[in-house]
């Protein structure tokens, strides 16, 4: 038997290559659900691995908030040119417009949950049969209990009591019409596999995501970035601070974090030892106990 | 460093949520706000101290009954090791849930409650674990500061333990005796067991000696994907995209492509950027052969030293996932890797009975029924035996009315 150099980051790439292609055999029209964020920016390059020299067998589908960080959509564009693949974009301020959804108001405004009635409308639209996510089991725990293959009904919901099945490497995507299925390819890593995979393979990231100065304000105990977006009155205090973002979502509900960590290897070594999980920087989770499982069963990502 | 998966079972209440609870805790694997929201939270033990099970119970409905309905996977690592673990239900209701959690571990932890011994679950949990053919096996004597950490009480639970072991042909089994509730012997060495001299959990999980992969000389690829840029440079590139399930291709290896038997050689192997002279058990990749066969998803580029078997009747072991019950009268979906075919259950052989592992005959087949059955397949099927290669020996049937997935099946035998 010949040996071989298989580390635990070559274990985890080889199966999220196998789930896109099981994706790209299995459905007619897939999608994969580019949110800028570092965990889809690793699903770009796993597609990569899965699909070259050949094109993606599916458009990278972008629900836009319009609540963006500039750097985001910069990096989207930039990267969209360099790797020459469809982007569409679903737009939560046309849902707006169009009277589909009503803007939240008060303090803590958020477009986030919004989100989701543009996403459906978006899936619905270009009638996307799987929608491919870069959410990952570690991230929360109503996330730890989803499958890879997960089916939602006609209306987007998940119903966490009565999941298929899953068994061995063995996905099943058969599906009735109007369903559709997430799949999320990155189930099995960790914040930090993300990050030693982004050291390892020199993937760019949005600037965002190293420590830089700018302008926040203290909202509920957290870091948050000041933009027009974030409904601000007298009583929230404008400073600089060197931060970055851990996760990068909307502008009004990422909050940031105090860093010095310039480089990837600062990052790894500041995650590393954090005591604090990524998505306690996220205010959409901290809601209730369920606040993700209920978002979820609603149609979320 | 390398991954060992593994999973907890055992009968409702026997302490599995806890135990890996108490595994992340004392490797320090929780985190502040985790934990803020731990010691929030209202369901506390009746000491008062946190419980370590709804780090796992992630549902609403499960944080309200105190009890597990579907796997939650958990992820920690130490100096030694990643690992992921599966936290599996022990209600019977959703023992479905259970095999989905254990199929693709390496190691099962079974988990014995020390005052009530071996029980009904106990045996089905052990005999699914022997069907899945799960290598390394843990059983953990739980509560033991529920029986004043006697080594008697530990015993007798072993001695019963080892002849069902035995029974089902179980191998390398060990056996710790611990408190999920207090920490004995999960990640330090309990001082209230002095009578015990092996290993702390954690210890055992960080040495123990598994193949993540199969490596059995079998060489396997089903075809995902074939890639076909159809570029003007491209023109030609045929890429056929697959994982290679075990077995070792290197360049220039003469090859067979199942169904169709075409014959051809390896002429180039691509990962990425890359082109190694081998692709490996485990890795995905693309393969380009010499001569231009018709091949496409669903086909297994296979060695053509050592070929499968190919057969439209298979005997397999089957686990009945569905409330509804297997009707030997329609026509079912198997999923073979990328293959799908048409199938049916063209006889149940028997039905194996959990409490006396007896086997009866039987004509029905219902939710947590496991027996042995034929299955009679539209297309001839490239597979190896379950025990000899896991993942060419294995299929999913789908209820096409459903669509959902209502049976896991291990094959043990081409039928002549
Ligand atoms: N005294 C004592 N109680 C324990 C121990 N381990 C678990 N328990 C208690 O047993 C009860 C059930 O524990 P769980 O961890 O939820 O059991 P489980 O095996 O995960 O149950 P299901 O997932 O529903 O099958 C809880 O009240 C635990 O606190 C132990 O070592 N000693
Ligand atoms: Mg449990």
């Amino acid at each position: 038997m010949s040996t071989y150099n298989f580390d635990y980051l070559d274990e985890l790439e080889a199966e999220a290559i196998h789930i896109l292609r099981e994706v790209a055999g299995q459905f007619e029209k897939p999608a994969l659900l580019f949110s800028g964020g570092k965990d889809s920016i690793t699903l770009v390059r796993l597609a990569e691995k899965a699909f070259r020299p050949g094109k993606f067998p599916f458009p990278l589908v972008h629900i836009d908030t319009g609540h963006n960080f500039q750097e985001t959509i910069d990096y989207r564009d930039k990267m969209i040119e360099r790797i020459g693949e469809r982007l569409i974009v679903g737009s939560v301020q046309e849902s707006i417009d169009q009277g589909k959804v009503v803007e939240q108001t008060g303090k803590n405004a958020s477009r986030n949950a919004l989100q989701t009635v543009t996403l459906l409308d978006t899936i619905a639209k270009y009638q996307f049969d799987a929608c491919i996510g870069g959410a990952r089991r570690d991230e929360e725990k109503a996330r730890a209990k989803e499958r890879i293959f997960s089916v939602r009904d006609e209306f987007g919901q998940w119903d966490p009591k009565r999941q298929r099945p899953e068994l061995w490497n063995i996905y099943n995507g058969k599906i009735h019409k109007g369903e559709n299925v997430r799949v999320f390819p990155i189930s099995n890593w960790t914040e930090l596999d993300v990050w030693n995979y982004i050291r390892r393979e020199n993937i760019e990231l949005p600037s965002i995501y190293f420590a830089h100065e700018r302008e926040v304000i203290t909202r509920n105990g957290q870091l948050m970035a000041a933009s027009p977006f974030l409904n601000m009155d007298d009583e929230d205090i404008v400073f600089r601070k060197q931060v970055r973002f851990r996760t990068v979502g909307d502008m009004s509900c990422t909050a940031a974090v105090e860093s010095e960590a310039v480089l990837i290897d600062d990052i790894i070594s500041e995650i590393s030892s954090s005591k604090i999980s990524e998505r306690g920087a996220r205010m959409d989770d901290k809601v209730s106990e369920a606040a993700m499982e209920d978002r979820k069963k609603g149609g979320y990502f | 460093m390398n991954i060992l998966k593994f999973f907890t079972a055992g009968s409702v209440d026997d302490g599995k949520s806890t135990l890996i609870g108490r595994l992340l805790y004392d490797t320090d694997s929780i985190l502040a706000d985790q934990l803020e929201a731990l010691q929030s939270s209202n369901r506390k033990n009746d000491d008062g101290t946190i419980d370590l099970a709804i780090l796992t119970d992630g549902l609403r409905a499960e944080r309200e009954q105190g009890i597990t309905i579907d796997v939650a996977y958990k992820y920690f690592q130490t100096d030694k090791r990643k690992f992921i673990i599966a936290d599996t239900p022990g209600h019977i209701q959703y023992t479905r849930n259970m095999v989905t959690g254990a199929s693709t571990a390496n190691l099962a932890i079974i988990l014995i409650d020390a005052r009530n011994g071996v029980v009904e679950q106990t045996i089905r949990h052990s005999y699914l674990v022997s069907l899945l053919g799960i290598k390394h096996i843990v059983v953990c004597i739980n509560k033991m500061d529920m029986v004043d950490y006697s080594e008697a009480v530990y015993q007798s639970i072993i001695d019963k333990y080892k002849v069902l072991a035995q029974q089902l042909k179980l191998k390398d089994v060990n056996y710790i005796p611990v408190s999920a509730l207090k920490g004995d012997n999960i990640v330090q060495n309990s001082d209230r067991m002095e009578w015990y001299d092996g290993e702390s959990l954690l210890h055992f999980l960080e040495k123990v000696d598994t193949d993540n992969l199969d490596k059995s000389q079998l060489a396997r690829m089903p075809v995902q994907w074939v890639i076909r840029p159809q570029t003007d440079e491209l023109h030609d590139y045929r890429g056929y995209a697959g994982r290679v399930l075990s077995g070792t291709f290197n360049l220039n290896d003469k090859v067979t492509i199942l169904p169709s038997g075409a014959s051809s050689t390896i002429e180039r192997i691509e990962f990425f950027d890359q082109a190694p002279d081998a692709a490996h058990a485990g890795q995905s990749v693309t393969i380009h052969l010499k001569d231009d066969v018709d091949i496409s998803r669903g086909d297994t580029i296979v060695n053509a030293t050592a070929l499968p078997q190919e057969s439209k009747l298979i005997e397999a072991d089957l686990c009945w996932m569905d409330g509804r019950a297997l009707d030997t009268s329609i026509m079912y979906l198997i999923q073979h890797n990328s293959k799908v075919t048409k199938c049916k259950i063209s006889e149940i052989l028997h039905k194996v009975d959990i409490n006396t592992l007896e086997k009866h005959a039987a004509d029905e087949f219902k939710l947590n029924d496991i027996g042995r059955v034929i299955v009679k397949t539209a297309d001839a099927l490239a597979f190896d035996l379950y025990d000899d290669n896991r993942a060419n020996g294995s299929a999913i049937l789908i209820d096409s009315r459903t669509n959902l997935t209502v049976g896991a099946l291990m094959f043990r035998a081409a039928v002549e």
